[in-house]
């Protein structure tokens, strides 16, 4: 047996063990995932066993080096523990931003100190954390960003307004672009870390069309950060920002459903065959999410050989945030009058509907679809101009 | 495995893009389609497919081939596309040579040295009307002598008219519709009772209308089982399907290539036409749906060489994603290339026209995403 599919076995025999049967299950909504942090509330005893003993073995981050709360695990043994984990259908432990979008930022660009403290935060579902990024007058146009960070020798002290800051009313920290020069636009802004408990911070959850407050107008009122929660350079916090975004851009193409080339149509068959139209655009889906699945795997394959342009997180994003709109146009034209109930058990608390809505935001949040096709024209095509 | 080449299959990519690009360019298609040859093919060119190994690419290592898989017939296939290099590669290296795999060794040794030769072209000749319908085969083959009699017409048969050897599907019980009863025979282009009327196409391929008029063949002419040729039928067709879905991606990147260069040197109201978002939108969307049907065309290879399950559901999503991003490629093609693009001249508008030529060969984008939908269950 190669060492791969030995650790396939093992990989399986673990989880095999260790994944409660509840947690084999997909979550029934946003309140059943295990997102962590300090005011977590598990909802239920398997939701504690299972991230409790993938912390211990390092899967919740099991591409992440040892000394900072992973398994140390290669690119294809992650792949294979991932397969497996669809396999049995076995939850994420844990959702998390700072997995998602903070780790690999402090894997490039912190200090060792900063990477074991708050990766192993991060890794042992610890600390939750929100993002601080668009302010109300810079959404595609982030460098214009107002929010200043005034030098006071071991601290800055910082005032300003974040908005769409994602359950900024749930996280413990946050990770902010912060400008601490006014001068100079690109650099001129700093990578911040602070306690959302600091006194000046306050939030305040933003409604959606979807009836629900994923995102926050967040507000700082003389904060004051010490200068070792700076990641990165001072002055220099784009960088880590665009890089972070790469890693948004990653995470929200993958998004969609199940996040596998399942069919939602099966289950609609009788509908399906009654409108011969409607099959066909279901067919066309089919196509494309299956086009999307593979399209994935290969990004994914390429990028962690270094193969992927650097700007094609950009493409993905694009693609898969119109094909998960898509998705959800099919699921409520399936649907019927059914999906438009709001609020009946029937149609368990009008959950096609809102999510139909929530997803009209994944073509706006991390760049929109026209910013992407902007980066994807001028970096990958090279085509001119400015 | 990885969605990656490996460094053979990179290799192979490298010598199939020079040779095609130095051999078989556009200008080469030109020569053979403004002389009116009568196979729309160079049989020189054909012979250096032999010379360069990739005639017989997929034919097994212990019959004289190079034994490699899908993955490998694409790279050639994409070149090809790329160069609108005109050979019968398709028809005879990927799908008559799939089917042949599934003969018995006095059929193979008959016909897989001509391939590997570089002097043998095969018909596949499958279709009975004007869209790709193999369970509907009503072509007749009643048992007589040793043999059969095949009796009734074929069409869309690429290359036909110039092919050594014909791969025809008939019905020996069963009734159209079914996909049982049906099998596959190897007919001489000799063969009493078999006539063909060739015709060109809009790419300038050339196919055959095949009658078959009580065609005597011998027991030793069929292709795998009597009664059983579905299993061997919709081997060939899946190789045809991936593979012209390979040449697909191939045909839909050249086109787009040459579009981003002109995007890139056009100038209008003082400025390169590129520097327009419009365009760059538009650019940048067509990148990404060619992105995409490479993937699932390597997915789909590469479930076929393993045997996968699922091998025949992305087969038909691949074909039915790289025919409609390919067709996305011609069309912005010649709309973005203004009225150059209408010439005859440039080369676009033949990139054009063999789109339309592969999205229809072994069913289009339609009848793939219907068989998704049924293979999906609704």
């Amino acid at each position: 047996m190669s060492d791969l599919e030995t650790f396939r076995a093992e990989a399986r025999a673990w989880l095999e063990e260790n994944c409660p049967a509840e947690m084999r299950t997909p979550a029934k909504g946003d309140d059943d995932v295990c997102w962590g942090g300090r005011n977590f509330v598990f909802q239920s005893e398997a939701q504690k066993l299972w991230l409790e003993a993938c912390v211990a073995k390092g899967y919740t981050v099991p591409d992440w080096p040892k000394a900072y709360g992973g398994a140390g695990l290669s690119p294809q043994e992650t792949k294979i523990l991932r397969q497996e984990m669809a396999r049995l259908g076995c939850r994420s432990p844990l959702n998390s931003f700072g997995i998602w979008m903070l780790g690999p930022a402090l894997l490039k660009f912190g200090t060792e100190e900063q990477k074991v403290h708050y990766m192993g935060q991060i890794a042992r579902g610890e600390i939750r954390w929100c993002q601080g990024y668009s302010e109300p007058g810079s959404g595609s146009d982030l460098v214009s960003m107002q929010t200043f960070g005034e030098d006071k020798g071991d601290h800055w002290v910082v005032n300003g307004q974040k908005i769409w800051t994602s359950y900024a009313d749930k996280a413990d920290w946050i990770f902010c672009l912060v400008r601490t020069d006014k001068a100079n636009k690109y650099h001129g802004i700093s990578f911040l870390l602070f306690d959302m408990e600091t006194a000046g911070v306050s939030t305040k959850p933003i409604k959606l069309i979807s009836g629900n407050s994923p995102f926050c107008e967040t507000f700082f009122d003389n904060v004051v950060v010490p200068k070792d929660q700076l990641v990165g350079e001072i002055n220099r916090g784009w960088d880590v920002a665009k890089y972070l975004l790469g890693h948004e851009r990653e995470m929200i193409s993958g998004m969609g459903g199940d996040g596998g080339v399942t069919s939602i149509g099966a289950a609609m068959k009788a509908v399906l065959a009654e409108e011969p139209v409607l099959r066909a655009q279901m067919a066309l889906f089919d196509v494309d999410n299956l086009t999307f699945r593979a399209h994935g795997e290969r990004f994914m394959d390429e990028w962690k050989t270094g193969k992927a342009h650097p700007a094609y997180s950009n493409l993905m994003k694009y693609v898969g945030t119109e094909l998960n709109k898509k998705r959800n146009e099919l699921v409520m034209s399936i649907g019927g009058s059914q999906a438009l109930e709001w609020e009946s058990e029937r149609a368990n608390g009008g959950s096609k509907a809102r999510n139909w809505l929530r997803t009209k935001a994944n073509s706006i949040e991390g760049g929109t679809s026209e910013v992407m096709l902007n980066v994807v024209s001028k970096r990958i095509l090279e085509m001119p101009g400015a | 495995m990885a969605m990656t080449l490996n460094d053979d299959q990179n290799m192979l990519r490298d010598s199939a893009r020079d040779f095609m690009a130095s051999e078989a360019p556009v200008t080469h298609f030109r020569k053979f389609r403004d002389m009116g040859c009568k196979d729309g093919f160079s049989h020189g060119l054909w012979k250096q497919f032999a010379e360069m190994g990739f005639t017989g690419i997929l034919i097994p290592e212990a019959d004289g081939g190079m034994g490699m898989g899908q993955i490998e017939a694409g790279i050639v296939l994409e070149e090809i596309g790329r160069n609108l290099s005109p050979s019968p590669f398709l028809t005879t290296s990927v799908a008559a040579v799939e089917a042949l795999k599934l003969a018995d060794k006095a059929m193979r040794d008959r016909w897989f040295p001509g391939i590997l030769a570089g002097e043998t072209v095969i018909g596949i000749a499958i279709e009975e009307g004007v869209k790709h319908r193999p369970e509907k085969i009503a072509c007749v083959a009643t048992r007589s002598g040793n043999g059969f009699k095949l009796t009734g017409q074929k069409q869309f048969v690429v290359q036909g008219a110039s092919s050594d050897m014909l791969i025809v599907a008939a019905r020996t019980a069963g009734a159209a519709g079914e996909t049982d009863g049906l099998t596959l025979f190897a007919v001489d282009k000799d063969a009493a009772g078999l006539s063909m009327e060739a015709t060109r196409l809009v790419d300038s391929a050339v196919a055959a209308h095949v009658k078959l008029d009580g065609v005597q063949v011998d027991a030793d002419a069929i292709i795998g089982e009597v009664d059983g040729g579905w299993s061997v039928l919709s081997k060939m067709l899946d190789a045809g399907r991936v593979g012209a879905a390979a040449e697909m991606v191939g045909v839909g990147t050249g086109a787009m290539d040459l579009t981003f260069d002109y995007l890139k040197t056009r100038k209008q109201f003082d400025r390169v036409i590129g520097e327009f978002q419009a365009l760059q939108h538009r650019a940048a969307h067509l990148y990404g749906e060619m992105e995409g049907a490479r993937s699932i065309v390597l997915k789909a290879q590469s479930l076929m060489d393993e045997g996968h399950a699922k091998a025949a559901l992305y087969v038909a999503a691949a074909k039915a994603k790289a025919g409609l991003a390919c067709n996305l490629a011609v069309r912005e093609g010649v709309q973005m290339h203004g009225g150059i693009g209408m010439t005859d001249e440039y080369d676009i508008g033949l990139y054009m026209k063999r789109d339309r030529g592969l999205n229809e060969f072994f069913g289009d984008a339609y009848y793939h995403a219907d068989r998704v939908a049924t293979m999906n269950g609704y």
